[in-house]
């Protein structure tokens, strides 16, 4: 055997260490992944807590934000609007002399006494509202009768499929013409076009003039506002209902009948501000105000409801912040969790690889080449994990949609935020950076000596 | 020739709670470069405590150590380091290969810590040394892939990878058989004709004479120092 050490390549000149060496860096994060490796069922169990953690916040963000968004969105379309409505007095004072006829609700003395706001109202939309039964030849069908102004479809988001809709033209001329809701037109209407035919509406003939297209019902978004179907609607104006059918309605229920004789059903304003800011929504609820305290000082029995809808908005908002927040915490716990996980791993391997850092050492690595070393598996851990939790709460947010409506047949909206997805994956590399560094200064402080001896 | 390694009143005690243990009392040894040196002595005589001290792993309790003109026992525990990857090659007996390394990979990794950067020029010389310790066929292969003689080759291969002055092997052959053993001693053997400064802890007669002088220690003290120069060249049986 024949040995030359001088046939062997000069040994490389020390290179002066940049300040970011991103060639070493690299190899760090390929020496760490090896060391790992050698470990594959310890380490990817050591980052459950982190997967869960990471996947649980995409996920649940996701979820939370689409069951929240419905909400919202059926409230910013009410934007500045504020609902006045008659109510039926619970419990007539008068209970002796009980009337066939109850007459309550809104007056049009109140919504001329609205007209002081001048400018600070944009719309006025005044309705009457009733059940009736609209005639088609010998064809019946219950709806719901709308008397209102032109300014009505705007207000509620609603779209004319044919035709039109009722004009300021129609109330001026009090003529005769209405407009039928999608479903109602499909009823009466299978084969025929209705524009152009008549209906009968309690006695009276209404020409067709437009069909509105199909809408979702609106949810019934907790607090006053009810859901409502406008599908089954037909529309008419307003003064012409006034003129022609009167104050005085009779609805028969079950068999029994009762009369009612209301003014208007419900005056929706929109008050012209911005919601998107402060001095917007203060506006609308100084407005609210005011007209809660006209109604109280016009109406001496409690015949009258206000809703300002973006009193629900901020109410939302805040349950929004709440649930939230509320993640974040859960979330946090899990990740500290998780990073207690990796730590408790990590001392062990520091234990049990106490021989290999003293060969290291012995071999030249100073304190910070091992705090680097032990560093860096624990970051690439946690990072793999965060990116693996990414990976599973993505699936989810995309892969039980469509399972739960496959079972169930209702829907799970979910909306993913791309925040979560960076917040959670940054969120798992600073928990390897703060429970690594302790198990990593653990292995720097040893002894070389003690180290190299430890078997 | 100038010494390269000068020891003056070198004393190592061991505290073990109210037990003091005066392992090396009062050493003074120099040795030269280019020298091949011999640690021998009886178990628990302090070998492998000097060796320690001598290999900048271990600091002395009192007492000076010179490596050329600086003074050991005065340096932080980063210039420590600086020194051991610069100046210094280890070979011990237990091999201390990573075994999750490759042959190549172990030899490298006194590079890593010296801030090379690792290129195909680096990867040539560990390459190059893998081959002149006659691994040439194994450079892929894991620490547990190798017999004994061939981690030690590797160790050997990686003491030599930054080429330091001094090379220390505590019972380099202390876990080979006899003809194992013979080859890494004419590797040692070939090394020190080269240049290299070797010493190396023994406890067999026939691996010491391989060394030009033999240091014999008893009890933390020198009992004999002589030199080899009738040296026998031992030919492989
Ligand atoms: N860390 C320690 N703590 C306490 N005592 C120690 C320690 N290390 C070594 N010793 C003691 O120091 C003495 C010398 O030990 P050393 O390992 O230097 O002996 P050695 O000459 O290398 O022996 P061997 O030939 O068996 O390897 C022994 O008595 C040992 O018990
Ligand atoms: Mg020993």
């Amino acid at each position: 055997m024949s040995i030359n050490i001088r046939d062997v390549p000069p040994a490389p000149v020390k290179a002066t260490p940049g300040f970011l060496d991103l060639s070493r860096l690299n190899r760090s994060v390929l020496l760490a992944v090896r060391s790992l490796w050698l470990h594959k069922l310890r380490a990817s169990l050591s980052v459950l807590g982190i997967v869960i953690g990471t996947s649980a916040v995409i996920s649940l963000m996701a979820f939370g934000k689409g069951s929240m968004a419905d909400a919202l969105n059926d409230i910013k379309k009410q934007g500045t609007n504020i609902i006045v409505r008659s109510v039926k007095p619970s419990d007539d004072s008068s209970t002796g002399s009980r009337s066939f006829v109850v007459s309550y609700g809104l007056t049009f003395r109140d919504l001329e006494r609205f007209e002081t706001f001048g400018d600070t109202i944009g719309r006025t939309v005044p309705m009457r509202v009733f059940p009736s039964e609209v005639r088609y030849l010998e064809r019946m069908q219950n709806a719901r009768l709308v008397a209102t102004t032109n300014d009505y479809a705007a207000v509620n988001h609603l779209q004319v499929a044919r035709g039109r809709f009722i004009t300021s033209e129609d109330n001026r001329n009090l003529t005769n013409n209405c407009v039928l809701g999608a479903t109602l037109a499909d009823r009466l209407f299978p084969t025929e076009d209705p524009i152009g035919q008549s209906v009968l509406v309690r006695g009276h003939r209404f020409r067709i003039v437009g069909v509105m297209d199909n809408r979702m019902p609106t949810g019934g978004t907790g607090g006053s506002s009810a859901a409502e179907d406008y599908n089954l609607d037909i529309y008419i104006p307003f003064s012409t209902c006034r003129a022609r059918i009167g104050e005085t309605v009779i609805v028969r229920a079950s068999g029994s009948r009762s009369g009612e004789k209301v003014a208007i059903s419900q005056v929706v304003l929109t008050v012209n501000a911005d919601f998107e800011t402060r001095e917007g929504r203060e506006r609308v609820k100084a407005v609210g105000e005011s007209i809660k305290n006209i109604l109280k000082e016009e109406h001496y029995k409690d015949d009258w409801a206000v809703t300002v809808p973006l009193d629900r908005l901020e109410e939302a908002e805040r349950q929004q912040q709440r649930f939230t927040s509320l993640l974040v915490l859960i979330a946090s716990i899990s990740l500290i969790v998780g990073g207690i996980g990796i730590m408790n791993i990590m001392l062990a391997t520091v234990t049990e690889r106490t021989r290999e850092i003293g060969i290291r050492r012995a071999l030249g690595a100073k304190r910070r080449d091992i705090i680097t070393q032990f560093l860096v598996e624990a970051v690439v851990q946690t990072t793999v994990g965060g990116l693996a939790g990414v990976i599973i709460g993505l699936g989810i947010v995309f892969g039980i949609p469509p399972l739960w409506n496959l079972i169930t047949g209702s829907m799970l909206p979910a909306l993913l935020s791309y925040w979560s997805i960076l917040l959670s994956v940054g969120v798992s590399i600073v928990v390897g950076v703060m429970f690594g560094l302790y198990p990593a200064w653990q292995a720097a402080r040893l002894d070389p000596i003690e180290a190299l001896r430890h078997d | 020739m100038p010494a390269i390694v000068r020891v003056v009143d070198l004393y190592k005690d061991y505290f073990m709670g109210d037990v003091t243990v005066h392992v090396l009392k009062g050493l003074n040894l120099s040795f030269d470069e280019g020298d091949f040196i011999a640690l021998m002595g009886p178990s628990g005589s302090g070998k492998s405590t000097l060796m320690n001290i001598l290999g900048c792993l271990d600091r002395p309790t009192a007492g000076s150590y010179y490596l050329r003109d600086d003074d050991v026992a005065q340096m932080t525990d980063d210039e420590l380091s600086e020194v051991r990857s610069t100046y210094l090659g280890f070979i011990f007996q237990a091999y201390n290969l990573l075994p999750q390394y490759t042959v190549v990979e172990n030899i490298e990794l006194p590079l890593v810590y010296q801030g090379a950067i690792l290129t195909e020029e680096t990867k040539a010389r560990c390459v190059a040394l893998a081959e002149m310790v006659g691994l040439a066929e194994r450079l892929d292969h894991r620490p547990k892939q190798l017999s004994g003689g061939q981690q030690q080759r590797v160790a050997i291969a990686r003491a030599l990878v930054n080429d330091p002055q001094l090379i220390l092997a505590d019972e380099p052959t202390g876990n080979l058989d006899s003809r194992t053993s013979d080859e890494i001693m004419m590797m040692l053997t070939e090394l020190n004709r080269a240049g290299k400064t070797i010493i190396m802890v023994t406890h067999e007669n026939d691996i010491a004479e391989w060394a030009r002088r033999v240091v014999r220690l008893r009890d933390g003290q020198v009992e004999s120092d002589v030199r080899n120069d009738a040296r026998t060249v031992v030919a492989l049986p």
